[in-house]
């Protein structure tokens, strides 16, 4: 038995544990509710809108491109949340102190962000097979294409969530550097419109990042050939979208353990106190 | 002389311009339960945690199981088992799936001599907490958090376990039960034990010697007798003879009682011989030390004590 294969195998059984223990604690079903109501209710209110030179409904070709900024933000956010309060609570150290700890503990984190994502996809897809028609137009093949983006999405956007969380030092780092540029680029990514109606240099940035590229990769597998039109040069860059999305996640796996790591080198009983003391002065 | 668990020398650590460490020596052996004592800031959580590999140092030569800290592997941690202190970490979890987990990582490591992890209701059942198994770690009250802790630095079954502060916040029978812990897994599993602590009376009762950390240096190392002999060398008798009070300090107490009753008999009332405390000769040890530093000197002087037989004043 690999030693270090045993704890990445006991890392994932921890993530699924994480995971239950989540959807029994009230904070974390209210946070998935208010989340599934608040976009239910902005398409259903704009559900007679129909786009313009097309004839899908606003909540049809909105949908794809809520799931893949939500998939995203989860992605992102989750694991750099989850790391700065982890570390500042002691339970990175308890990792750190068993035999290959640390790995099991990543694994668990990225077990538990992927396995996080399954009811944020529930509350809005249960809900809208009953509230809108036709979301899926390309049928099983389609929910094949569907998942396998959003498999993809995650592996390039939990990386990232987790340098963020090793590089910051409190929770409003987290804030200031993974919150809000993602929800900036949820704005600037042609989520709830399409992206050519911003200005040229918006759209160029929007394009380095992942999230307007896990939208297109949605939208293609979700909506007809024809809503083609509507994407930047007037088709669709599928092939461009698994390569943009790609290149972040090999960037991501490559870098994580490293940074990783030099966190995990500073982590000590004393750093745990001092964090505890100087978050105690913060709040009282 | 069995084999040594730990071994140190001239270990040095220094933040900016001030040496917390300054040339520590120090020497384990298998099977020894070390107490290091000293003032707050002394460096005694700094020692602890360059020896535990968690804190990379300035200077020195450190051995801990045979393989310096700094680069050992994730075998050498199966072998290291450390109480760290309660923070708030894993409230959502019930305690024996807690347990459970981290017990999981040290399966790799199992032999026929150490096997492990330890088993959750054996484990449960050795700090105390078999009736909290399936509570939530949030619900717990600080005491029993702390016999998790406990749980946790023990559940790979550890040949040298760390133990900083370990029964800060106990009651008296927390404590016992702890100190029974203590001698169990130094007398069935021959674990090595390294603890910090501010209660000298817990000192005294677990460990096998004590070492005093002060200024950055081991300033004292021995066993509390040898220490307290050390310091003042003396014990204090007490008594009354015709209704006066009397002390004397001597290194044979026995001699001078006899002597005592020889001379004056039937005259001798309310005897009291009481050995230098291990408080005394810490005491004395930390400010011994502090005057060596040409710090001003605050207090008593040292060793107040003086060979006369003095007269007490009658109340």
């Amino acid at each position: 038995m690999n030693p270090r294969t045993h704890a990445i195998r006991v890392g994932i059984a921890r993530g699924w544990t994480e995971a239950k223990l989540s959807l029994r604690a009230p904070d974390d079903i209210a946070f998935y509710l208010l989340w599934g109501i608040g976009v239910l209710a902005f398409l259903f209110v704009n559900r007679g809108m129909e786009v313009e030179g097309t004839t899908l409904s606003f909540p049809t070709l909105a949908m794809p491109g809520v799931l893949g900024a939500m998939v995203i933000f989860g992605g992102v956010v989750g694991p750099a949340f989850a790391l700065v309060l982890e570390r500042e609570d002691g339970t990175l150290l308890r990792a750190k102190a068993a035999p290959h700890g640390m790995a099991g503990y990543v694994a668990g984190q990225a077990t538990l962000q992927t396995l996080g994502v399954i009811p944020m996809l529930a509350v809005l897809l249960v809900p809208s097979a009953f509230l809108f028609d036709g979301l899926m137009h390309r049928g099983a093949l389609g929910w094949l294409a569907v998942a396998g983006f959003l498999a993809l999405g995650l592996v390039a956007s939990i990386p990232i969530g987790m340098i963020i969380g090793s590089i910051a030092r409190k929770p409003s780092h987290v804030s200031t550097w993974g919150l809000l540029p993602v929800v900036g680029l949820a704005f600037v990514s042609g989520i709830f419109a399409p992206l050519s109606g911003l200005w040229g240099w918006v759209q160029g940035l929007a394009q380095v990042f992942p999230m307007y590229w896990l939208g297109v990769g949605m939208r293609w597998a979700f909506l007809p050939d024809e809503a083609g039109a509507l994407e930047l040069g007037g088709q669709w860059r599928v092939l461009e979208a698994v390569g943009v999305l790609g290149a972040w996640a090999v960037v991501g796996l490559v870098l994580a353990p490293i940074v990783l790591r030099r966190m995990a080198r500073r982590e000590s009983g004393s750093a745990v106190e001092s964090r505890m003391h100087e978050r105690m002065q913060r709040v009282g | 002389m069995s084999e040594a668990v730990i071994s140190v020398r001239d270990l040095r650590m220094r933040y900016g311009t001030r040496d917390v460490l300054d040339g520590v020596e120090l020497d384990v052996r298998r099977g020894e339960v070390i107490a290091l004592l000293g003032p707050n800031g002394a460096g005694k959580t700094t020692t602890i945690e360059i020896l535990e590999g968690f804190r990379s140092r300035s200077g020195g030569e450190v051995s801990v199981l045979g393989v310096d800290p700094m680069v050992a592997g994730e075998e050498w941690r199966a072998g290291v088992g450390i109480v760290l202190q309660s923070w708030r970490d894993h409230g959502r979890w019930t305690v024996r799936a807690l347990l459970d987990h981290l017990g999981r990582y040290y399966l790799p490591y199992s032999t026929p001599e150490r096997r492990r992890p330890r088993e959750v209701d054996e484990l449960l059942a050795t700090v105390g907490l078999a009736d909290h198994a399936d509570k939530r770690i949030a619900k717990l009250s600080g005491g029993e958090r702390r016999r998790l802790d406990v749980a946790i630095g023990i559940v790979g079954r550890p040949e040298l376990l760390f133990l900083d502060e370990p029964t800060a916040g106990f009651d008296p029978e927390a404590r016992r039960d702890f100190h029974d812990i203590v001698h169990a897994l130094v007398d069935l599993e021959d674990t090595t034990i390294l603890l910090t602590t501010h209660n000298l009376d817990e000192a005294e009762k677990l460990a096998d010697r004590i070492l005093i950390l002060s200024g950055g240096r081991i300033v004292a190392d021995g066993s509390a007798a040898q220490l307290a002999r050390e310091v003042a060398g003396k014990t204090e008798v007490r008594w009354t003879r015709d209704g006066e009070r009397f002390v004397h300090a001597t290194d044979d107490a026995t001699a001078f009682v006899r002597e005592l009753f020889a001379q004056y008999d039937d005259g001798i009332a309310e005897l009291e011989v009481r050995a230098t405390t291990l408080e005394d000769t810490y005491m004395a040890m930390v400010r011994r030390h502090e005057d060596h530093d040409l710090t001003p000197t605050r207090g008593r002087p040292a060793a107040p004590r003086t060979d006369a037989t003095r007269q007490e004043v009658q109340r």
